[in-house]
């Protein structure tokens, strides 16, 4: 089937599977940026979506839905916040117990609401459709949350490269002790950035139930999504690019998993469905396993592969996962 | 900015940092203060920079008592600080660097100062370049210009030619003069005499926490390092020179990167038998000998050689140290040496060579209880590491030390002893060791180091400076060593 | 300076299980009204659940067996500060690589079978954590990720399986491989539904890991590791090689779980063959304290709250995932007091 895909449709649905993911993947990185992980990330999408699909159902706004998303997952920060800044807890522990938490809590709570029919954000097309080739046309009909999520990309880089605010976070995901001595507030700085990209991270669980996988259940279909989002945040280098390149990339997989099926009828179509998150994943390790052996190697000769270092290699903002305590 | 520090003293519990440390430093003059390690200079500007608080005495800045609570408050009144290691953010831009903590936003105009501020003192700074590629003396440079920036008044600068080029030095001096000609107090910390004398007007040699001399331009050293070391002790019956045997531990060109400034093209033979002393200032390089030895430190460059035998340059080096037996203490004991929540006990049975059978852990019982009796160690069995003292934790160490070990490495190995501990410290080590044990030890003090060795290695900016039996040379050459003085 | 005695510390502990017990409680009720579900009822069900009969008690167990194993296992990565998230693929490696020694032809011998499968599904564990903790050693990649990395790894393996070579004559199914022949099921005593054996190793398992970790020479120096591994360089310990080995361990714990999960519970293999207990094992670890006193007792609790609600949706149409939400539940408020706690004494 894949090859009944033509390029312009493949593109088309490569955005609109990787636009929740970006947007996902996207607030995890405002959150590391500044030095907290949220491990939460795979609970978090699913408690969200269950709460933007709920609220959505019952007030028949998806405004309210995408909005109610937002704020599940901000609720989340609130804990990974306090818990991490604030009592200086194991964020990697607080992280793994609310997964499991919000998950559960996501299927507990949205029972009722299962394999119901409910509001959908659709395609739209653009303003000026008519005017566009027919192929085009149809990479450029996407759905809302696609607009967002590129735009997210271009608001977050430029957050990151030309505002004071981004530089300050990024100073205290750096050298908190240091951003401390110049008078800035770490604590809050990051309490903010865990808000607003667990806030950010909820608005794509909503994505999901809104748009690319309308609806709820018991699987909802976004699970793993999260793993794959905390993943693309590391080996992305904490770079929106690239970060949102690798979210593409996974949704590809996706994507082709679905065609590749009658190329290969010896495999079960449930492998075909589970494989991109393997095959990302390791993709992931393998690119950094390379990078990290030129690195050590030291200045290599060859122009590739110092283009493909400087591409792929990443350096954690330093003071990820640990919590900074005042003198 | 005039600052007088008046009667200041600081205690730790019951150590005493800093007493009565009186010192005044006016506008525009660079006043230098100088000491050896632990002589309390790092403590007196922690309290100057908000940093610590003071036990006593009081602080006045233009005729006024300042409350230096907190960083920020030092900050608000003018004061800097440089520090040795910088405090900055190595993945981001010079420019970006520069900005961060500063009141003014515009891009534009911060680049603009950068760049004016740079030109006038003769420092080339890339605005954007990421500051992890730039060179120590570089980041020291932005972070100078951002304290001039933010309108520093008391500038004070901690040992700031470490690991600068002599081409940086000479842009570095000069800017200093420049500035301390606006008006701007200079504090200047260092090791280094003959620096202290290019630049300063004034100098306040600091010893165990107390003034021991103030002197102005012109300077003489000799003056000056008796004040830093103490006069040269009364002659003690000197241990007798040991026997020495065959070669035992060779450095070939050995260059190292660990401590801020390593080890460069360290070539040392030593023999069996033999008690080394080395001496030098925080940070030369003694450390990292020991650690090569001890096969915890990989050579960039060059060759460990161990007992004839060279040690590999990957993880497994410690453990080939250790099984020819070498035994190293590391300063830090508890950081290093020890487990904070294990017992002694415990440690007895890491240590422990022979597995019984089931891999069941050897009751290790009496036999700690015989190291606490014979090394005096106040604790039971049953305690902790974490809970015994600083001292305790040393006398532990050395209880646990390999008595059959043919070289020992210490790194301050009476740190945090009395008198009395230290002395039965070396009484262990040089008459219930075997004789043919080689030693080689590190001290900041200057006595222990011309009483216990047979030969004295003076290490400065990762150099060996000086390789001497003890009977050649004397403690005002090694003091002058110590602080980079050529003969 | 001699530490506290700990009689000091048993009021403290009290008064914070107490706290625990009222913020799970209350915020399990709050959740339950937010569900407009009747409260009590529900806490009711879940109790009848788990303990209204011989049967149902016996099925805890038959939780409770996988779980403490899978959780002696983490007790020896979290040792050496290991986050082995991984444990799930390895338990789906042992049970695979115990279903694959089960289909070996030729042999006859149903007790032979299940021995070379036993010995087969520690294997399978211990490789598949093996091959996370290089990934770790040798590749720098964290154990979380690489742990992942390869549960969905064992994921897609087990899918293939089911339903590639080994599906069912017929139509392939979720339902899993085909049943196993009965003499290739561990017994298990009439009305009860956890098999003798099961129970027998997870108490050796048990015994055993206490006294590999508090009494062997091999647990001291996991503990020196654990606490400061630059320091075990001077004892001649190298920590990498002992992070390799703390995983294995975890990975055979993980595997013997797996092996019991086909030969005594589903008597063939499915898709969850994990049914989620390596993760639920790293909760109840967490809750411990990771230490092994708590260990047994915790992990019959939580192995209570599943069974407990397995009737929840059939009784009160609620989703079984309560149970999910009181544990992980459990453990922040566990993190909670300890966090507030501690932040207390440091000021």
């Amino acid at each position: 089937m894949i090859c009944d895909l033509s390029l312009p449709v493949l593109i088309a649905s490569v955005l609109a599977a990787s636009a929740p993911l970006i947007i996902i993947a996207l607030g995890e990185t405002l959150s590391e940026k500044s030095g907290v992980i949220n491990l939460s990330l795979d609970g978090v999408v699913l408690f969200s979506a269950m709460a933007a699909f709920v609220v959505a159902k019952e007030t028949d706004s998806l405004l309210l839905g995408f909005f109610a998303g937002g704020c599940a997952g901000m609720l989340t920060g609130i804990i990974i916040g306090y818990f991490s800044i604030y009592l200086h807890l194991s964020q990697v522990a607080v992280g793994f117990a609310l997964s499991l938490l919000c998950r559960d809590l996501a299927y507990f709570l949205g029972n009722p609401y299962s394999r119901i029919q409910g509001p959908a954000l659709l395609a739209t097309k653009v303003p000026f459709y008519d005017a566009l080739p027919s192929s085009l046309q149809i990479i450029l009909t996407q759905p809302l949350t696609v607009w967002f999520a590129i735009f997210l990309i271009f608001a977050l880089y430029y957050f990151f490269t030309f505002t004071r605010t981004g530089l300050c976070l990024r100073s205290v995901g750096e050298n908190p002790a240091a951003s401390f001595a110049r008078g800035l507030n770490p604590g809050k700085i990051q309490l903010t950035a865990v808000l607003a990209g667990a806030f950010l991270v909820g608005i794509g669980g909503a994505a999901y139930s809104l748009s690319f996988k309308p609806g709820w259940g018991h699987p909802q279909g976004a699970e793993g999504i999260g793993w794959i989002g905390l993943a693309l945040v590391i080996f992305g280098g904490w770079n929106p690019w690239r970060v949102a390149i690798g979210a593409m990339l996974f949704a590809f997989l996706q994507v082709s998993s679905i065609g590749l099926q009658d190329l290969f009828p010896g495999i079960p179509a449930q492998v075909f469905q589970t494989a991109p998150f393997p095959l990302m994943i390791f993709t992931l390790i393998i690119l950094h396993y390379s990078t990290r052996k030129n690195a050590k190697q030291g200045n290599s000769k060859n122009k590739f592969q110092q283009f493909i270092g400087r591409v792929f290699m990443s350096r954690a903002p330093k003071a990820l996962g640990r919590s900074y305590r005042q003198e | 900015m005039d600052v007088e520090f008046q009667h200041i003293s600081k205690n730790f519990g019951s150590v005493n940092a800093l007493t009565d440390v009186s010192l005044t430093a006016n506008s525009g003059t660079i006043h230098g203060l100088i000491g050896e390690n632990g002589a309390g200079k790092s403590t007196l500007m922690k309290i100057l920079t908000g940093y610590q608080s003071k036990s006593g005495g009081t602080i006045v800045i233009n005729g006024r008592e300042a409350r230096l609570n907190s960083p920020k408050e030092a900050a608000v009144l003018g004061i800097g600080m440089l520090y040795q290691e910088p405090m900055d953010f190595t993945p981001l831009t010079v420019l970006e660097n520069f900005s961060l903590g500063n009141p003014e936003r515009n891009r534009k105009k911060l680049r603009l100062s950068l760049q004016a501020l740079a030109s006038r003192f003769g420092f080339h700074l890339a605005p954007d370049r990421a500051v992890e590629l730039l060179t120590v003396g570089e980041r020291q440079q932005i972070e100078l210009l951002r304290l001039i920036h933010c309108k520093t008044r008391l500038l004070i600068l901690d040992e700031p030619t470490t690991g600068i080029s002599p081409a940086q030095k000479k842009t570095l001096f000069p800017a200093l003069k420049h500035l301390a000609a606006d008006g701007i107090t200079i504090l200047l910390v260092s090791h280094k005499l003959e620096e202290v004398a290019t630049l300063c007007s004034e100098v306040t040699v600091l010893r165990h926490g107390s003034v021991t001399h103030h002197t102005n331009a012109p300077f003489h050293f000799p003056e000056l390092l008796k004040a830093m070391f103490g006069s040269v002790p009364k002659q003690k019956d000197k241990e007798a020179q040991r026997e020495t045997g065959a070669q035992i531990l060779q450095m070939q060109n050995v260059e190292a990167s660990s401590e801020r400034l390593g080890l460069k093209q360290c070539t040392v033979k030593c023999a069996e038998g033999e008690i080394i002393g080395l001496a030098g200032l925080d940070g030369a390089g003694q450390s990292t000998f020991l650690r090569l030895a001890a096969g915890l430190t990989i050579p960039d460059r060059g060759s460990v050689i161990l007992f004839g035998k060279e040690l590999p340059k990957n993880i497994k080096a410690c453990l080939q140290s250790q099984r020819q037996q070498t035994s190293f203490i590391p300063a830090d004991r508890l950081e290093e040496a020890l487990f904070a929540d294990i017992s002694l006990t415990d440690h007895f049975n890491l240590k422990e060579k022979q597995h019984s059978f089931l891999g069941i852990r050897n009751n290790n019982r009496v036999q700690t209880e015989k190291a606490i009796t014979t090394f005096s160690i106040k604790g039971e069995p049953d305690y902790a590491a974490g809970d015994l003292s600083g001292g305790n934790q040393q006398r532990l160490l050395l209880a646990l030390l390999d008595p059959e070990s043919r070289l020992v490495l210490l790194e301050n190995p009476t740190r945090g002893l009395d008198i009395r501990s230290g002395q039965w410290v070396w009484d262990y080590l040089r008459n219930k060791l075997s004789p043919q044990t080689t030693i080689l030890f590190s001290s900041p003090e200057l006595d222990e180091i011309l009483h216990f060795s047979d030969r004295i290695l003076v290490f400065h900016n990762g150099l060996i400076v000086l390789d001497r039996a003890v009977t050649d040379t004397s403690h005002a050459a090694i003091a002058a060593a110590m602080t980079g003085m050529t003969e | 300076m001699k530490k506290p005695p700990t009689t000091r510390h048993l009021p403290q502990a009290a008064f914070d299980i107490l706290s625990g017990t009222i913020l799970v409680f209350g915020f399990t009720a709050l959740i339950l009204l937010i569900a407009d579900a009747p409260v009590l009822a529900a806490f009711k069900n879940i109790w009848m659940g788990a303990f209204v009969s011989t049967a149902k008690v016996s099925q805890v167990l038959s939780v409770w067996v996988p779980l403490i194993l899978c959780s002696c296992g983490l007790l020896y990565t979290f040792r050496v500060n290991l986050w082995n998230i991984g444990i799930e693929g390895q338990i789906t490696m042992g049970a695979i690589a115990a279903m694959a020694a089960l289909r070996i032809p030729g042999i006859e011998n149903p007790t032979l079978l299940l021995i070379f499968s036993f010995f087969a599904s520690i294997l399978g564990g211990a490789t598949w954590g093996l091959l996370t903790g290089l990934l770790k050693t040798r590749g720098g990649v964290h154990e979380i990720f690489g742990g992942l990395g390869l549960n969905f790894v064992a994921q897609g393996f087990i899918l293939w399986l089911i339903f590639g070579p080994w599906k069912r004559p017929g139509i392939a199914s979720m339902s899993g491989t085909e049943l196993l022949d009965h003499d290739l099921w561990l017994s298990t005593p009439t009305g009860w539904r956890v098999a003798t054996m099961g129970l027998l190793v997870a108490g050796s398992v048990v015994i055993l890991t206490w006294l590999f970790l508090e009494k062997s020479r091999f647990g001291l120096k996991l503990k020196a590791i654990g606490q400061n591994p630059k320091a075990t360089l001077l004892y001649g310990l190298l920590p990498e090689r002992y992070y390799l080995k703390a995983i294995m361990i975890t990975g055979a714990c993980a595997g013997i779980a797996g092996f019991l999960q086909v030969t005594a519970v589903y008597h063939r293999l499915i898709p969850s063959i994990s049914s989620g207990y390596g993760y639920l094992a790293l909760l109840v670890v967490m809750l411990a304290g990771y230490r092994i006193l708590l260990l047994p007792i915790l992990a019959l609790f939580f192995a209570s709250l599943n069974v407990g609600s397995i009737q929840l949706p059939i009784v009160l149409q609620l989703d079984s995932s309560l149970s999910g939400v009181i544990q992980g539940c459990c453990v922040l408020s566990a993190l909670l007091i300890l966090g507030i706690r501690q932040k207390r004494e440091r000021s």
